[in-house]
């Protein structure tokens, strides 16, 4: 019994193999899928923002007040991109969506410049200190207002010509593992874990329907084959595929954004198949309920978007609500979203991370038997 | 089930009360069902009328609302997976793999089936020689033409060498010669024994059947071998020459006692109740002293006779 078994996966693996390899389409995008994205999201995701395009209004018309300017564009956080004579052309401006941003620098901007500490030390405690001149922010935008607000205390050493004076701040911050803060360091690792939901999940879950679909499901339940190996052998080609889309991801992200790997490639490994099978099991169910293959699709994106916006990929997992965060948990992709930074950024091992790895597990198991239990040999 | 010692004949598949609803709708009707082991056996009828669906509750595939099934001398009704290995199944559409070819779809289908190493091998062999697809063995199944689809599934249902070989209208895409030659075969694994179930709505594969069920909106309107249902006939067939037949035709629907009446080229076809017992006088009055002749029932005429609602009497 034992054998015929295995014979009769095999044959599945083997049948499913060559139908992949001969669908040229599919084989691609297995592929081109992880290196499209990786350069595309590697290059352009940034919540670094820089190079903002900003309005002046300047009614102060001193050197001074072009010495403010040449400080803040050297920030590198701003571009003047425009003069206004108002604040109300400023904020027409704004609400076209022109400018991000306007600075404003009143007349008597030079009076309160020589008035402030940050321009001269000896003003400290001076009744007459003023801002010299007020930001107007596009406030939705939460990541350009944060960026403005850091210039609030900007250092006004470049406009005195010397240096103003230094307070040691509360706290000293060392950034282990990305002392850059390049955003790339943390979108890749990322990015396997969101690009392995998407196809693992989506390619299994049309796998089972195609072959309803196609017809051959009539022909495959009048013979032996059992729905577990069905399934096994179904499922088993997409281990290989989802291992080599993590290899495609690390290794070019390693190559082309320098995205360290310091964790072992053993708890790499593990923490792969894991998800892998993770999701391939989700894909099962998902195969159980849907009948065509755009049913399974669309089953796939309801789990992808989640996936994308609640794993952690996106939006750091801490600031979410706890709701959100039980349905984040609840997503197999989380779980690796942490598991790989994790091995990938700080060298954890899988040990470490073991109530993730267990998680996962479990997740598997209950999948299967799941999947199992719908999957009925039977037509209608 | 009567378990009878001096029964003689032993049953492939024996059927009581068969029964399958879809909702409100009933598919299959209190079907009873005898078909000896070694006979080919019929299900005509036109699309729609249970015949699919009486197939698919056979091989298991579809639960059965009502009835009890014994295949092989075994109930169907908890030994659907022991059986699976005993029973072969050809479905209506092409259902092996297009992208794979012959020798991999056969490949594929023989290892499913247990098969391994040198037995898949000469299996497999003999299978394409068998069906005449040794030029065909590296062609991709979905480039082929419609009666190689056909071998090519035969093969397929027939690798494991099944007891019971169930074929949901296997000729349906296949042109004449295909037909007569893939009816050859159907012989040749008779004559080993294989019993056979096909569903068709041709009549002259019908005909070539040992037995076979009429079936019409899910029940069973009349059973048995082509000659015994001709011979059972309840009316007597008239063929009438001469000239305006469209208008005599008319004229003749009208009468309670004529069941139908078909031209076939010159010749009006009629079939007269048997109550009547002068079916010739019957008609020649009817018909203005056209040329009248008794002629032969065909399958066709006992098809016409026991469905569209004149079964009844």
């Amino acid at each position: 019994m034992g054998i015929s078994m295995w014979i009769r996966v095999y044959a599945i693996f083997v049948k499913e193999l060559k139908q992949l390899s001969r669908d040229k389409m599919t084989f691609g995008m297995i592929i081109m899928i992880p290196l499209v994205q990786l350069m595309l999201f590697g290059y352009a995701i940034n919540t670094d923002a820089r190079h903002i395009p900003v309005g002046l209004v300047d009614l102060s018309q001193t050197s001074e007040s072009r010495a403010v300017e040449h400080a803040l564009v050297a920030t590198q956080s701003v571009d003047f991109i425009a003069r206004y004579r108002s604040i109300k052309d400023a904020e027409v401006a704004i609400t076209k969506g022109e400018i991000r941003a306007v600075l404003y620098l009143p007349a008597d901007m030079t009076r309160r410049l020589f008035n402030h500490p940050l321009y001269d030390h000896k003003q400290i405690d001076s009744p007459l200190t003023l801002p010299i001149g007020q930001w107007i922010v596009d406030g939705s935008d939460t990541v350009i207002a944060s960026t403005i607000r850091a210039l609030r205390n900007m250092p006004l050493d470049e406009v005195a010509n010397h240096t103003t004076i230094r307070t040691a701040p509360s706290f000293e911050v060392v950034q282990y593992f990305n002392p850059e803060q390049r955003t790339v360091v943390n979108i890749v690792p990322g990015l396997v874990a969101v690009i392995l939901t998407m196809t693992m999940i989506l390619f299994t879950s049309s796998a089972i329907v195609r072959e309803h679909e196609h017809g051959n499901m009539e022909f495959l339940i009048t013979t032996p084959v059992r729905p577990m190996e069905l399934m096994i052998g179904k499922i088993a080609p997409y281990v290989l595929v989802g291992l080599s889309q993590v290899a495609i991801i690390l290794s070019v992200g390693h190559w082309v954004f320098s995205v360290p790997i310091k964790g072992s490639l053993l708890s790499l490994l593990g923490g792969s198949i894991l998800f892998i099978f993770a999701s391939l099991t989700l894909g099962l169910v998902l195969s159980t309920i849907a009948k065509t293959q755009l049913q399974a699709m669309q089953m796939t994106i309801f789990i992808l978007l989640p996936s994308i916006l609640l794993s952690g990929f996106m939006f750091p997992y801490d600031a979410m609500p706890v709701a959100a965060q039980w349905i984040a948990e609840a997503l197999p992709v989380t779980h690796f979203m942490r598991m790989i930074r994790a091995i990938a950024l700080r060298d954890a091992s899988l040990l470490l991370l073991g109530k993730d790895a267990l998680w996962l597990g479990l997740f598997t198991i209950g999948g299967i038997i799941i999947a199992s239990l719908r999957f009925k040999k039977k037509l209608g | 089930m009567t378990s009878n010692a001096s029964e003689q004949i032993e049953y492939a598949i024996e059927a009581t009360g068969l029964t399958k609803r879809f909702g409100d709708n009933i598919a299959v009707n209190k079907l009873d069902l005898n078909i000896p082991k070694g006979s080919i056996y019929g299900f005509l009828g036109p699309n729609g009328c249970g015949k699919s669906t009486s197939i698919r509750l056979l091989t298991g595939l579809l639960e059965a609302s009502e009835g009890d099934v014994t295949i092989l001398g075994k109930p169907l009704l908890g030994h659907e997976e022991s059986l699976k290995k005993r029973i072969g199944y050809m479905t209506q559409k092409f259902s092996l793999y297009d992208n794979l070819t012959v020798k991999e779809n056969l490949d594929f289908v023989g290892a499913i089936y247990g098969f391994a190493g040198k037995r898949k091998k000469s299996r497999i062999e003999e299978l394409l020689a068998l069906y005449d697809l040794e030029k065909q063995a590296k062609q991709f199944a979905g480039s082929m033409s419609g009666g190689q689809k056909q071998r090519l599934a035969l093969a397929c249902a027939t690798l494991h060498s099944p007891e019971l070989l169930f074929l949901d209208e296997p000729t349906s895409a296949v042109d004449p010669e295909n037909r007569r030659e893939f009816w050859e075969r159907l012989f040749d694994l008779c004559a080993a024994g294989t019993t056979i179930l096909v569903s068709t709505h041709y009549m002259d594969e019908a005909e070539r059947c040992h037995a076979l069920a009429i079936m019409e909106d899910g029940n069973k309107r009349a059973d048995g071998s082509p000659q015994a249902l001709m011979d059972a006939m309840p009316a007597t067939v008239v063929e009438v020459s001469g000239n305006k037949l469209r208008q005599l035709k008319q004229t003749l629907t009208q009468h309670p006692e004529i069941l139908s009446a078909a031209q076939i080229g010159a010749h009006l076809r009629v079939l007269i109740k048997k109550k009547v017992l002068d079916p010739l006088g019957f008609i020649s009055e009817l018909s203005d002293g056209r040329e009248t002749i008794l002629a032969r029932p065909s399958l066709e005429d006992v098809f016409v006779t026991c469905t569209g609602g004149r079964h009844g009497d």
